[in-house]
């Protein structure tokens, strides 16, 4: 009989069947119906990224001839201090929000529990997710601002003195942060919750007669279930990271004085307020791009690895 | 005629004007295409340089300089006959001159002043007029003494702390050293731009600013003077309408005070005027109608509408106190001078005014602050 508590390649083939065992169709048809939107991505994906790393070897103002200057966008970049405080907000964000697979994975299990509020708590932590993240930004930057705040407000009605996070050069970067991470954390909590779902019930409760403890249970039955729903919800998390345009754009505008500024505002900024250089701007895409994939590349290929087990 | 007047009173206003205008020369018909601010200023050089339009609206000063030098704009001092010349502001009239000609016609300009509440003041005890620096440094320890914050400022948005940078620079070291730093020739740590920080620091030091500035719009700073914790704003006069009525008679303008009487007095007022470009297709009719934009009922109807000063003397001014008041502020005054971000190469006038906002934080990073500054313009400035 095989062994249930270590779910392995043997317990997988009697649930999924891989697809390449069906019968072969004509590849006609999924040609047709996958070329529109392959187009449409090499067009509106594809070539712009192309595109964006080629101008990163130019110099060009977006009025003028692009100048072609070879690697001297990156040679000024290196030692640009802005890009230095870019590059470390970036990757704290990105360390930051590794708290949010725990957190959402803390939450999705907690509102399993068969309890009557937990389908409205699940709910309204979903909440912040189905607003848009200019909004959040919006609401918590009145939340905490020095003069008007909520925050503030609260602080000194218990007694206690008023904090400002967005005027601190230190500590801007982490109130958008936490902003994020919130967001991150509810979408993260649903992805486990549709993944808890899927768990095979028969499992665990053939685990809990033998009488395993919960630590264990949750180690050796669920998490491994869990697998592919992890692997999700870390890829939408480092790409949901670096994706942190909107928070800073409205929170903290990358101040004061570019203290909390990430490479994504740092790059809208010299392309398109009073500074338009493109060339410039493209090279820190550039560079972030390369950040997306030394993160996300190496989850693909395990992903696709484990996949043809 | 392209334009950027696109907030909904100003372009009212001149599609009246251009109403007027036509009724007044029949033969002229003119075109009014408004965009808004940003993507204006984004258009306007590769109109400049390809499909002109006759008329382009724009800023005076260093802006307007940028295109004369390549030759993009057309000599208008045709219009400025010695009548018309009496007529109007010299400061305006100054900052359309390059090399003894005209390259385009002011139009309107609105000064910065300290806005002040009078009722705070007075409540701590703080003598009117403040006329001189110690004046309001004075001002300054009084207010905080009655726990008022003496200065509203919101530097969320950078360009509020420029004001005040330009404002000591002007009284300090005069309009002729700000128009060179402006336009990049005087490196940024030399003495002369040393002292404006080191006025600057005395009213840092006083407790002057509003402290929570750096997170603050200006409109969120101008609400703190509207609920009486804050008691002066150096401002455009396009706050006003922003101060509630019952608030406004509370409300009195200051021309920024004085440091030293033997500099020159100039005033930071941005204009906004109008130009041909060269490659324009009817450049006389539209020399016509740029001349007409400056008779005094045309400049009248213009100030009442945008809430600007008139640059035509004679125009009738408006019953508005404020507005008075801000007219008084340049009338003797010969110099002009526009605003950092106006005057400055746009790439440098950012880093410049991140530096601003650092140094009302940490005054003490000075030397780093005009060294950063300085290696901006040096790459700027070829």
């Amino acid at each position: 009989m095989p062994d249930l508590t270590r779910p392995g390649p043997e317990n997988q083939r009697h649930r999924i069947r891989p697809l390449y065992s069906r019968p072969a169709k004509p590849l006609v048809f999924p040609i047709l119906l996958l070329a529109p939107a392959v187009v449409l991505f090499a067009v509106f994906v594809i070539y712009p990224i192309l595109k964006t790393i080629a101008l990163s070897f130019y110099s060009w103002n977006g009025l003028s001839q692009p100048r072609f200057v070879g690697f001297a966008n990156y040679r000024e970049l290196a030692p640009d201090p802005v890009f230095l405080i870019a590059l470390t907000n970036s990757l704290l964000w990105l360390a930051a929000y590794m708290a949010a697979p725990v957190l959402g994975l803390g939450l999705a299990l907690l509102t399993s529990q068969q309890l009557a509020p937990m389908r409205l708590i699940r709910a309204m932590f979903f909440l912040p997710y189905v607003i848009s993240q200019a909004v959040i930004a919006l609401v918590f930057g009145w939340f905490l601002n020095s003069e008007f705040g909520l925050l503030n407000a609260l602080l000194h009605a218990i007694g206690l003195p008023s904090i400002h996070p967005l005027e601190s050069e230190r500590f801007s970067i982490l109130a958008a942060i936490t902003a994020g991470l919130w967001l991150q954390a509810a979408y993260c909590m649903m992805l486990y919750v549709a993944g808890l779902s899927l768990l095979d019930r028969d499992l665990i409760a053939a685990a809990r007669l033998d009488n395993i403890g919960a630590l264990t249970l949750f180690r050796k039955v669920i998490a491994p279930q869990l697998r592919p729903a992890t692997f999700i919800v870390l890829m939408v998390t480092v790409v949901g990271a670096l994706r942190n345009f909107d928070l800073i754009a409205i929170m903290t505008l990358g101040g004061p004085y570019d203290s909390s500024t990430v490479l994504a505002y740092f790059a809208y900024e010299q392309a398109f307020s009073s500074s338009q250089r493109l060339g410039y701007a493209a090279a820190i895409s550039t560079v972030l791009f390369a950040m997306v994939w030394g993160f996300v590349g190496p989850l693909l290929l395990y992903m696709l690895a484990s996949e043809k087990t | 005629m392209n334009s950027n007047a696109s907030d909904p009173a100003p372009r009212r206003i001149w599609q009246e004007v251009i109403r007027d205008f036509q009724s007044a020369h029949p033969g002229i018909t003119v075109v009014l295409n408004t965009y808004d601010h940003e993507s204006y200023k984004k258009a306007l050089p590769g109109w400049l340089t390809g499909t002109a339009p006759d008329v382009v609206f724009w800023n005076a000063g260093q802006r307007m300089r940028q295109f004369v030098e390549p030759g993009l704009l057309r000599d208008v001092s045709a219009i400025f006959t010695p009548p018309i010349r009496a007529l109007l502001n010299e400061g305006a009239i100054d900052l359309v001159t390059v090399g003894g000609h005209q390259f385009g016609v002011p139009f309107a300009l609105y000064p910065i002043s300290l806005y002040l509440r009078r009722d705070l003041l007075e409540k701590a005890g703080v003598k009117l007029p403040i006329k001189s620096w110690n004046d309001l440094l004075s001002a300054c320890v009084a207010l905080r003494h009655a726990g008022v914050t003496p200065v509203a400022i919101g530097t969320r948005d950078l360009w509020p702390a420029a004001a005040w940078f330009d404002q000591i620079d002007l009284r300090l070291n005069g309009p002729d050293f700000h128009a060179d730093l402006m336009a990049g020739r005087v490196p940024y740590n030399d003495q002369r731009v040393r002292a404006v920080f080191g006025k600057w620091k005395e009213l840092i030091d006083a407790g002057c600013f509003l402290n929570s500035h750096a997170s603050l719009s200006w409109q969120e700073a101008q609400l703190v003077m509207n609920q009486g914790r804050a008691a002066m704003m150096l401002m455009g006069n396009f706050i006003v309408p922003n101060f509630p009525p019952e608030l406004l008679d509370r409300i009195e303008l200051a021309p920024f005070p004085l440091i030293d009487r033997d500099v020159i007095p100039a005033e930071e007022a941005p204009v906004n005027s109008l130009h041909i470009p060269s490659a324009a297709k009817n450049p006389e009719e539209a020399e016509i109608f740029l001349a007409y934009v400056l008779q005094q009922q045309v400049q009248e109807r213009l100030a009442r509408g945008l809430a600007m000063i008139p640059v035509n003397r004679d125009a009738g001014i408006s019953d508005d106190r404020l507005l008075k008041a801000g007219i008084e502020q340049i009338a003797g005054v010969t110099r002009l001078s526009q605003y950092y971000d106006r005057d400055s190469e746009p790439a440098l006038a950012l880093v410049g005014m991140k530096a601003f906002q650092e140094f009302m934080m940490h005054p003490e990073r000075l030397d780093t602050l005009l060294d950063r500054i300085e290696k901006s313009r040096q790459t700027v400035v070829r």
